[in-house]
């Protein structure tokens, strides 16, 4: 489910589901999408790491990731109330239908913030907490309070903080860092330009109205899809290295040489179609497959090691 | 010092306001629980490691 839609199930839901309304307020505001993504790339680095974690183990410290992601989640909604309001896909965020105050989001996104930081490391181990330490500060401080309302280059510098849970999962399998699991974070970081572009193109006017200089806004559509292009090639030579270097086989292999020359397809025909409804239903494909690239890439990653495969 | 008109009335909450607070504790108690069996299951695997490659 959407935040838009959650949102709007819990506007119309009757007095008797009035707490589960409650409830999923919360929910929305620990943004459940990324959460997802965090937890699944976490897990496949998990997976896809040398040696063994006991079941109990992975399962405790994916239930911290997931809390440390929707905290910095809740923070990053905390802070940008004020523009989520401006913003069609964002004004029916709790905060901004005065679901839920201000200030409890604050609290609540602390304490799940502190929290999941000092169990995952007391229960699992410091490295882990460390990294899971470092991807809220950096969400929270670098991308949200310094570079988003700043410079078009918020989420290329910002896109960092949505890279680390895979290096997360490494150090929970393994209590460290490794080339493998920087070259897992290279294909999210190079992923998450093209990405959020493709997103920008189509909502360009939402952020000019919000005054958030996204590249669309700041040097135009053009610039925009040339920037697209360019990123998607280079994440596509990218997201096959870990076949070669890291903890990838040759499913891996095919399944991001495919996906990624897919996605430079699409993101071809983006950089071609420039006026009217055919540019944007472009970027909306370009959009919808990059999610589906990802999780095709990661979960090629576990496919492989529940196979024996590697 | 002088107290304002409204630290001298009592704090009176709404039925929303008290509908949230309980939906908040009952929240705020399931996690709490489940932080228990959490610790409590991470302790045993812990613990039955450390016992099993204990010298002997």
């Amino acid at each position: 489910m959407t935040e838009t839609s959650a949102a709007i199930a819990a506007e119309t839901a009757g007095p008797d589901t009035a707490a589960q309304g409650a409830l999923r307020d919360y929910l929305v505001l620990m943004k459940p999408r990324v959460m997802s993504l965090a937890i699944f790339t976490a897990l496949a680095a998990m997976v896809a790491a040398p040696g063994s974690v006991h079941p109990v183990i992975a399962v405790t410290a994916l239930i911290f990731i997931a809390m440390g992601a929707g905290a910095a989640g809740a923070l990053n909604m905390w802070y940008d109330a004020d523009i989520d309001r401006l913003m069609a896909r964002t004004a029916l965020r709790p905060i901004p239908r005065n679901k839920v105050p201000p200030e409890e989001a604050l609290a609540f996104g602390m304490v799940l913030s502190i929290g999941s930081v000092f169990c995952l490391g007391v229960l699992v181990n410091w490295t882990a907490s460390a990294l899971l330490a470092l991807t809220i500060l950096y969400y929270v401080f670098i991308y949200t309070m310094w570079l988003k309302r700043r410079t078009p280059l918020n989420i290329v510098i910002g896109g960092a903080a949505g890279s680390f849970p895979p290096m997360i999962g490494w150090a929970v399998a393994t209590g460290g860092v490794a080339l493998e699991s920087v070259l897992l974070f290279i294909v999210i970081f190079l992923w998450t330009p093209p990405h959020f572009w493709a997103l920008a193109l189509v909502r360009s006017r939402d952020y000019e109205r919000a005054g958030v200089p996204m590249l669309p806004v700041v040097a135009g559509k053009d610039h925009t899809r040339t920037q697209i292009l360019v990123y998607s090639v280079v994440m596509a030579v990218a997201g096959v290295a870990p076949s070669y270097f890291g903890p990838g086989g040759m499913f891996y292999l095919a399944v991001s040489a495919l996906g990624g020359a897919v996605f430079v397809g699409l993101a071809l025909r983006v950089y071609q179609r420039r006026e009217g409804a055919a540019a944007d239903r472009a970027a909306r494909a370009l959009f919808a497959f990059s999610i589906f690239y990802l999780f095709g890439v990661f979960a090629a990653l576990i496919i492989e090691q529940a196979l024996g495969w590697v | 010092m002088m107290a304002t008109p409204d630290a001298e009335r009592p704090l009176v909450l709404t039925e929303e306001e008290k509908r949230r607070q309980r939906i908040r504790s009952l929240a705020i108690a399931f996690a709490l629980a489940a932080l228990v069996v959490i610790f409590f299951l991470v302790t045993i695997v812990r613990l039955s490691g450390n016992v099993m490659n204990r010298p002997i």
